[in-house]
């Protein structure tokens, strides 16, 4: 079976640091798949890498056997990837349903449309979207005064507009409520059941990619450790020591040098 | 070898009073992001004051004591500024307090010619240094030398200052992140008040130290905001070090290009600050800026929609009404409608890129001048048919903005409104100085409209269908997807981006859009005004566009429109008056204080508040 | 009542009233740039003031007083155009006069061509408002650019100096100065070269690179057009570095008291200037004027615009009268070769270019009592140094 995504060697510096050290994996159709690690070990800098937000040191990413390493995320959404982010970047002044037609413009390629109203255009097809994650009611509120929770199941439905196969969520629980996180991770895997997207995502809450993530892929500084099913995971030394005795790692390594 | 040497050393005494103000506005810049162009005004407030000092105080002691001692005072009345005028509006969006330095400008100028005077005075000569020194056979003015001597210690002081005193950590701090500072628990505001008086006081130190040189005149202060402006922005705003290199940079180029390029001085200037921003685009020693500071602080737009029902009816009304004007008023009235309406078009066309798309130009009269100059050009030298030449002027202006926009829009923040004001400034420069072609101050006259638009009620129909369409056609275009997709790319670019569109791209859209439309202005200016000069294409003419749509609000859709016409309305009642500079001035410091969110925002607000007007659905 | 008649009703009310005012002053539309050349304006302002008082109290002109509606346009040519429309058409003015800035002036003929209203350019300098952009609707009074310079230049040609420099503002006025006195002395001593030309940008002059680059010419004179505070950057810094020694300099303008006053006792001495230098009348209409100037502003001495706001109502009065009417038609009719007695002699508006044959004062500054003044002055009638009748012609557009 053909990988979605294929990822080989890549690498990332800021000047003499290396935040990203030959990672190499796939995400096969339909898998949803999580990169978790502790804080700063380059789970953003390797999404921002795979979304052409940033582009690599060396190494290369294909998607669907096309490589698109160094292209502008533009492009990549383009073939068909989706993107929400750690921090979200919503427009904010406008509704939510407008957010998510801005979305739907731009794959319809209307951007450049002059002559009709954008508010009505793909008005039908965003409430279906909004509907899938639940924001239907909330379609005509402003975004800047939407809870930070439904900021970022809004940016779901948006990723979800240019028909994705591959969906890549930067923490997309980061600041909900625990009962929210469970609610959107459940809404994720059944976006995959039905859908067969693939999705690749970071998380901080162990839970909610225990429970969810087909596979789990572990990176710490730059590197990944570890990569399997949870029980593989979780009954791995080195993911242990990261996790459990992350302190006691670190002063090993201080000890060190 | 000895003129080489003379003509370095005059570039560098030169550079000594554009350092001093320059470092003044780059410090009031860089810590509270004000773009303050009455920087100018302290200037010429320090020369004024300086000469009376130097008038009552005695000796070489009482000359530099006067030099001091106008520093001081100068910093004194920024510190009255800051706090009666600005204070109150740090709020509000960013760069809206340029609006209030602008009136305080007007103020100033009414001001000082009510004190001194309007005749030209000339400065006192440095007591013990009024000869010269001869270098290499070469004379050197003695206070030459002494200025040369002292900009070093100027500049070494405001290093120490800023480097190993508390204050000035707080002040780079500041300058790098306000938020942090006020996490630090400093009162920012008395930070902001402090940087105020030193950056105001430089301004004045710079106006009376370059007494022995010149003299104190009533348009000083407009003639060097220019070149401080292109001196902060080469050294980069913020930067003190930057000025420095700067002011040197410019001065002594200034003097070489007086000795082998004589005619071409006034573009000198903006071609090297147009290079340096392309290469450099942050200036020689300046930061890149932080997302978020583009003009789009404060809280956020709001959802738009066209028009409801009601709002048609209104604008149909008032469409009729003016429709009706040349049956009950008189030829007058017309033609200073023609004028406002010329004008809500220009300040629309940039409010389209500055609102919608958080792209802040300072150049704006650009092509509002381009377009009414390509008309003019036509005309003149070709005879072209009235009808086709007005046609020519939108488009002569788009493609002018495409050209241009193809480098600004590489830019952002203030860096960009920077670059579009160096293309103007050429442009400017290009109709004042290419005396064959365009006249140069002369302009070109008698460019007047065809036979069957020549009476006064046939152009104000014309120019009322022709600009009220305009402004209809930019407000679609801001519901349109074209709009929409703008204010993502200004909402988030990133966001823009990861969903397909080409941020880049969608701004050099807008940018040549509005220079079009602005250019559509500029063409029914041209024919109603039957002549055109370079005046249209000068700074002043690009902030009276950004101006009035601050005023009228810039988070609105119909800010400008109004703010156009309120301050056109002002402006023909004020200027019957004798201190109609100081009236308007003090107006707009009004305006600006009482009405932080401009004129539509307030309104808005405010009927909202008493329950005049419902609270939008979206915002619910 | 319908609504036309309604509105025709208001509308004969708004013009009965309108008329009715009218009939009591005649009004004179007066555009200038109080605010941005105060320095120009107020002593031009004043000289009007003075006249129109003179007029009035002699019983004013056709038994009616005479109006100046004072309007200030920032300079801008755009806002000139506007309120010559409103001074016309809104304030019932029978004819336009004003502005100082030549681009001004020229916006406000070319209106006055376009719709017939008449325009008395009385400062502008450029003499593009009777040359080449001129229209049978402008006259200008001041003494042509064109003549000032032929008049320097005339002096010029009498000394042995070749290699000239010139220094003159970077704009239209300035240009055309240059050009003038070039062809001017060229036409009388064709060896003349000139080795430097400065263009400082106006009012922002950097007065010692640009003495270093005349020094560094070499030149045996030197033509200045620069005013204003430029010229007092320049003085200042040309005498410090010694530019100016053993150096014959032709100023244009230079003695207007508006530039020699605030030089003080750095007033530069030995230029050939052309100015105005009212402290050396005797007697004569020269002299009433000054005496009567300065009792109406006892704080004051009269400058050049004084002289020329005088003028300026002096000749309105006499067109006026001369008309009998305040008819546009017989208002033009009078223009045309108008004589009007001025402090300076009697003048004529020459019917070939609408330009006035008022003259200008040369001579060498000096100091006295540490001031700058002109000695050795003399008036000179205009019409010698004029371009020819056939020149003209073709300059001119045809009418």
């Amino acid at each position: 079976m053909n990988a979605v995504l294929k990822v080989s060697g890549l690498n990332r510096f800021f000047g003499g640091i290396q935040a990203v050290k030959d990672v190499t994996f796939e995400v096969a159709p339909g898998e949803l798949k999580a990169l978790i690690g502790p804080n700063g070990a380059g789970k953003s800098t390797c999404f921002n890498m795979l979304m052409g937000q940033l582009p690599p040191s060396s190494g290369k990413v294909f998607l669907n056997g096309e490589e698109i390493t160094g292209k502008p995320p533009r492009d990549i959404w383009r073939r068909g990837v989706g993107r929400t982010f750690q921090i979200t970047g919503t427009y904010q002044s406008m509704t939510v349903a407008e957010n998510v037609q801005m979305a739907l413009m731009s794959h319809h390629r209307r951007i450049f449309a002059i002559r009709p109203y954008a508010y009505k255009l793909y008005r039908e097809e965003a409430m279906a979207l909004l509907e899938i994650v639940g924001m239907a009611d909330q379609a005509d509120r402003a975004c800047a005064i939407l809870a930070y929770g439904d900021l970022k199941r809004l940016e779901l439905a948006i990723a979800l507009a240019n028909e994705p196969t591959l969906l890549l969520m930067d923490e997309p629980t980061a600041g909900m409520a625990p009962k929210e996180r469970i609610r959107l991770m459940q809404l994720t895997a059944d976006i995959v059941r039905e859908r067969g997207v693939s999705v690749l995502f970071t998380e901080h809450d162990m839970d909610v990619v225990f429970a969810h993530a087909h596979h789990i892929m572990v990176l710490n500084r730059g590197e990944l450790i570890a990569e399997g099913t949870a029980t593989e995971v979780r009954n791995n030394k080195k993911v242990q020591e990261v996790y459990l005795g992350g302190g006691m790692l670190f002063n090993k390594e201080d000890t060190h040098a | 070898m000895g003129l080489f040497v003379a003509q370095i050393l005059t570039g560098l005494a030169n550079a000594a009073a554009l350092f001093l103000v320059a470092s003044g506005l780059s410090l009031i810049f860089g810590v509270t992001r004000i773009v303050n162009f009455a920087h100018g005004s302290l200037y010429m407030l320090g020369a004024y004051f300086g000469i009376t000092l130097m008038n009552t105080l005695p000796g070489a002691f009482g000359f530099w004591s006067a030099i001091l001692l106008s520093g001081l005072i100068i910093g004194l009345i920024g510190v009255i500024i800051e706090i009666c005028v600005l204070r109150p509006v740090y709020r509000a969006p960013e760069l809206f307090q340029l609006v209030a330095t602008f009136g305080v400008i007007l103020v100033i100028q009414d001001l000082a010619l009510m004190i001194w005077g309007a005749e030209d005075r000339l400065g006192p000569r440095a007591p013990g240094l009024k000869s010269v020194v001869r270098i290499m056979g070469e004379p050197v003015p003695q206070y030459d030398l002494a200025l040369i001597a002292i900009t070093p210690f100027i500049l070494l002081g405001l290093w120490w200052l800023i480097t190993k005193t508390r204050i000035g950590i707080l002040v780079r701090a500041a300058t790098q992140d306000r938020e942090m500072v006020g996490a630090l628990g400093v009162n920012q505001s008395w930070l902001f008040t402090g940087v105020f008086f030193l950056g105001s006081a430089l301004a004045g130190l710079g106006g009376a130290i370059q007494l022995p040189k010149g003299g104190a005149d009533l348009l000083m202060d407009l003639n060097i905001i220019s070149s401080v402006f292109v001196v902060v922005v080469i050294g980069g705003m913020g930067s003190i070090p930057g000025a420095f290199v700067a002011s040197v940079l410019i001065s002594v180029l200034n003097v070489f290009g007086v000795a082998y390029l004589p005619q071409s001085t006034l573009v000198l200037m903006y071609v090297v600050m147009a290079v340096v921003l392309l290469l450099r685009p942050y200036g020689l020693f300046g930061r890149e800026e932080k997302a978020g500071e583009h003009g789009q602080a404060g809280e956020p737009d709001r959802p738009i929609r066209p028009a409801g029902l009601y709002g048609r009816i209104a604008v149909a009304a008032l469409l009729a009404v003016l429709a009706l004007i040349p049956v009950f008023s008189g030829s007058f009235t017309q033609v200073l409608l023609t004028d406002i309406i010329i004008f809500c078009l220009f300040a629309a066309s940039l409010q389209f890129m500055l609102s919608t798309g958080g792209l802040v130009s300072f150049g704006h009269a650009a092509y509002f001048g381009g377009g009414a100059y390509a008309a003019a050009l036509l005309v003149s030298y070709s005879d072209t048919p009235m009808e086709i030449a007005f046609m020519f002027a939108p488009l002569a202006a788009g493609l002018l903005a495409i050209l241009f926009g193809w480098f600004c829009i590489r830019l952002s923040g203030v860096y960009f409104a920077m670059l579009t004001l160096a293309f103007s400034q050429l442009i400017w420069s290009a109709a004042f100085q290419w005396y064959e072609v365009t006249g140069g101050d002369d302009g070109l006259v008698n460019i007047w409209p065809a036979k069957w638009l020549s009476g006064t009620n046939a152009y104000y129909y014309f120019t009322l269908i022709v600009g009220v369409g305009g402004i209809i056609l930019l407000r679609h275009l801001t519901h349109a997807p074209i709009g929409y997709a703008l204010r993502g790319t200004r909402d988030s670019a990133r966001q823009a981006e990861a969903t397909g569109i080409n941020v880049k791209l969608i701004q050099w859209t807008a940018f040549s859009i509005a220079g079009a439309l602005a250019g559509l202005a500029g063409g029914l200016f041209v024919f109603s005004k039957g002549s055109i000069f370079p005046n249209e294409l000068e700074i002043a003419k690009s902030f009276d566009a950004l101006i009035v749509v601050f005023l009228g609000g810039v988070k609105t859709l119909s800010g400008g429109v109004v703010g156009a016409g309120f301050m056109e309305v002002a402006k023909d009642w004020l200027t019957r008056l004798e201190y109609w500079r100081l009236i308007l001035g003090l107006v707009i410091i009004g305006v600006v204080i009482i009405a932080p969110d401009g004129i539509v925002g307030t309104l808005r607000k405010v009927s909202e508040r008493i329950g005049l007007r419902r609270t939008e659905e979206f915002m619910k | 009542m319908s609504l036309k008649t309604l509105i025709a009703a208001s509308a004969a009310l708004l013009a009965a009233t309108c008329s009715s005012f009218a009939a009591d002053s005649i009004k004179i539309g007066e555009i200038n740039h109080y605010k941005r050349l105060a320095a120009f304006a107020e002593p031009y302002k004043k000289g009007i003031e003075l006249a129109q008082k003179e007029i009035n109290d002699a019983g004013g002109v056709l038994d009616r007083p005479l109006e100046f509606i004072f309007r200030d346009d920032n300079g801008k040519p755009g806002d000139a155009v506007k309120i010559a429309e409103e001074l016309m058409t809104r304030e019932g003015a029978v004819m336009l006069t004003g502005s100082i800035l030549s681009n001004v002036g020229l916006a406000i003929a070319s209106l006055a061509g376009e719709k017939g209203y008449i325009y008395l350019a009385a400062e502008p300098l450029a003499d593009a408002l009777v040359w080449e952009s001129g229209n049978p609707y402008t006259f200008r009074l001041r003494t042509s650019t064109y003549v000032q310079a032929a008049l320097l230049a005339e002096e010029a040609a009498k000394t042995d100096a070749i290699r000239y420099a010139t220094i003159a503002p970077n704009y239209a006025y300035g240009t055309a100065a240059v050009a003038a006195f070039k062809e001017n002395l060229k036409k009388l001593k064709p060896e003349v070269e000139f080795v430097s030309e400065q263009w400082p940008a106006l009012f922002k002059i950097d007065a010692g690179s640009e003495v270093q680059a005349i020094e560094a010419a070499k030149p045996d004179a030197i033509y200045n057009v620069t005013f204003g505070p430029d010229l007092q950057k320049f003085v200042r810094e040309g005498s410090l570095r010694g530019l100016f020694d053993d150096r014959k300099v032709y100023g244009l303008l230079t003695g207007e008291p508006e530039y020699l006053d605030p030089l003080g006792d750095e007033a530069p001495e030995g230029w050939f200037v052309t100015g105005y230098p009212w402290y050396g009348f005797t007697e004569g209409p020269a002299k009433d004027f000054v005496d009567a100037y300065m009792a109406a502003y006892p704080d004051e001495t009269p400058k050049i615009g004084s002289l020329v706001g005088y003028m300026t109502v002096k000749s309105i009065a006499a067109a006026l009268k001369k008309a009998g009417s305040t008819e546009t038609p017989a208002l033009l009719a009078a223009f045309e070769d108008l004589k009007v007695d001025t402090p300076m002699g009697e003048i004529v508006y020459r019917g070939i270019d609408n330009q006035s044959t008022m003259g200008a004062y040369v001579g060498t500054t000096a100091l006295k009592d540490g001031k700058g003044v002109m000695v050795d002055w003399s008036y000179k009638d205009p019409v010698p140094y004029m371009p020819s009748d056939e020149e003209i012609k073709a300059k001119r557009p045809a009418e």
